[in-house]
């Protein structure tokens, strides 16, 4: 007991030593990461603004207050191993994340250090995030649909093609020379041509979209169908496979780790997309949102919309980590995210 | 009792029979000639092992004996009708298990049931397959899990579910460790004593296929001929101390121009 106790409880422990550990934090993390956040708080409270502009100020200390009070009763209320562990884990970063907002709250509101109005202070996204979250959850719905179809529709465009191309010497010698033309434009130079080809600017936002994740998807398909073993092939042949179970049983599952770092790099590809064409031409997304704050000189505005576009984005690709980890789980060694 | 082949009462197993088989690859200059005449017959039920140098064109023999290529000269027939392409009767193992990553050791073996769309009627045969090989407990495991020797039995299963008729070993054995190899050797050998197919051996292990095979053919060096053949008449199991062994080792080796090492 005492030696398990010494040698910390980290999730480590007792496993490969390839595996590096994870540091392990003491229990005293969370009092300190407490007491940051009231000092935050206090800050927030006790030191005035220099200038009347932001309203919810009081808000943002009880927001502050409400996390070092929920930190202190992990600390202090006995049970709640989960949780517990969790905190102390993110301990460390709790701490880093109360100065930063303490400093990031003096520099803009308390000594307004950074030039005004072009840097805004916590309170000010809070205000935003209060008053404007209609506007906010109409936005990140109307880019969510957006993305998703012309992903989806570029991601299984591009998987059928790569097959294609891996699989067949026709497809490759028709299709291998457009890919090669096409392929290396950025899809935002099709931009002034979609939007006037197209019937309405949300159909051309979709190829667009479309566009940018099929190509990545479609090059790492077909190099993925390329590079199966023959082995495996010859295996499944001497045992009366025949064509179909070839592909769909030996050329595709062999292919999806290729496939899967396609579809990251074309998650990224639709991301930029995605903002762009809202910028330009949607008038609907939070790219749009982004375009009319700047308009507005709305510069809180515009942190909080991007604030969320950067969970939107990191959420998305969260996702497609676990369903590749879940798809992929015979692979070892995978990188987790 | 002397056994010349398996001991089984019926022979499930094929004859083959290569005459003049001669077989090139293109190469970026001319042709690479891999086989040279080659003519054998091979009974049904019987073990045979082709001893030769690496790279001297055996596995390529055995590849057309599969029928996933077909000879450029000369005819291949198993039982009386000629090869014309691949058939579940005849299975290879290969020197790598060449086991299909994402699917598990159970599903490994279900292949070629899989393949011939009989899996669902026939269940059954892959739990056999892998009891067969001693790995009954490892049906749900990953092959990344799996150590050499315990990938190779796998092989072995996904071979032996389909109930060949002609069991074709490309250096089975050439990577594993060699107790492994030795544990494996006598396995095999059961295997075959049990089911009654024919066995054609590829190795460039002498005692392997004294300890194997009813026959050996010894290979010449790149392009392949047959330039010896040996009986072995041995009972199974055999022993490697046997002086009638160390006597056809020598007499091997004398053939592949190697008699300074015995």
């Amino acid at each position: 007991m005492s030696v398990q106790a010494a040698a910390g409880e980290g999730p480590a422990a007792g496993t490969s030593t390839l595996v590096r550990p994870t540091p392990s934090v003491p229990g005293a993390a969370i009092i300190v990461a407490t007491v940051a956040w009231l000092g935050s708080a206090a800050i927030t409270r006790l030191w005035p603004n220099a200038t009347e502009d932001w309203y919810y100020t009081e808000e943002l200390f009880y927001l502050k207050a409400a996390v070092a009070a929920v930190l202190l009763a992990l600390a202090i209320v006995p049970g709640l191993a989960r949780p517990k562990r969790r905190a102390r884990h993110s301990a460390p970063w709790l701490i880093v994340l109360a100065v930063v907002f303490a400093v990031w709250e003096i520099v803009t509101a308390k000594i307004p250090l950074l030039p005004r109005p072009f840097f805004a202070p916590p309170q000010g996204l809070l205000e935003v995030y209060i008053d404007d979250w209609p506007r906010l959850v109409e936005c990140v719905i109307a880019s969510f649909l957006l993305l998703a179809t012309g992903y989806l529709i570029g991601a299984v465009t591009g998987f059928i093609t790569g097959v294609a191309i891996g699989w067949s010497k026709i497809m490759g010698y028709w299709i291998h020379p457009v890919l090669r033309l096409i392929g290396p434009l950025p899809p935002v130079a099709w931009l002034p041509v979609a939007f006037f080809t197209f019937p309405s600017s949300w159909g051309a936002s979709i190829f667009l979209i479309a566009l940018a994740t099929a190509v990545p998807v479609t090059i790492l398909t077909w190099s993925g169908v390329s590079s199966v073993n023959s082995s495996l092939y010859d295996v499944a042949r001497t045992m009366g496979a025949s064509r179909w179970f070839l592909v769909l049983r030996v050329a595709i599952p062999a292919a999806m780790p290729h496939v899967y770092v396609g579809l990251f790099m074309g998650m990224a590809a639709s991301f930029a997309v995605l903002v762009v064409a809202e910028m330009m031409g949607v008038k609907a997304g939070l790219g749009w949102y982004l375009q009319w704050a700047l308009g507005w000189a709305a510069y809180a505005n515009m942190y909080a919309a991007l604030l969320i576009l950067a969970l939107l984005c990191s959420g998305l690709v969260t996702l497609l980590f676990k369903i590749r980890d879940r798809h992929l789980a015979w692979q070892k060694g995978l990188m987790k995210w | 009792m002397v056994a010349a082949f398996a001991p089984t009462p019926q022979h499930t197993g094929m004859s083959l029979v290569a005459d003049r088989v001669s077989h090139a690859f293109d190469m970026n200059d001319g042709k690479l000639q891999v086989l040279d005449n080659v003519s054998l017959t091979v009974e049904p039920g019987e073990f045979v092992a082709l001893l030769g140098p690496s790279g001297c064109g055996k596995s390529t023999f055995l590849r057309l004996v599969t029928g996933l290529e077909l000879p450029a000269e000369g005819s291949l027939e198993v039982d009386g009708g000629p090869i014309t392409g691949p058939d579940p009767s005849r299975i290879i193992v290969f020197q790598d298990p060449t086991l299909y990553p994402w699917r598990t050791v159970y599903q490994n073996v279900a292949l070629g049931l899989q393949a011939r769309g009989i899996l669902k009627t026939h269940r059954s045969r892959v739990d056999q397959a892998l009891s067969l090989v001693g790995l009954p407990e490892f049906a749900n495991v990953y092959p990344h899990q799996l150590s050499g020797g315990m990938a190779q039995r796998v092989a072995l299963a996904r071979a032996l579910v389909n109930d060949p008729r002609m069991l074709l070993l490309d250096e089975p054995l050439g990577k594993l460790d060699s107790l492994t190899r030795l544990a494996m050797q006598t396995e095999i050998v059961q295997l075959w004593q049990r089911k009654g197919f024919t066995a054609l051996l590829v190795t460039h292990d002498v005692e392997e296929a004294l300890m194997m095979a009813n026959r050996v053919l010894v290979c010449s060096p790149r392009p392949a001929r047959i330039v010896a053949e040996l009986k072995v008449d041995l009972d199974y199991p055999r022993h490697r101390g046997d002086p009638r062994m160390a006597e056809m080792r020598r007499e091997i080796l004398h053939h592949l121009g190697l008699e300074d090492s015995w």
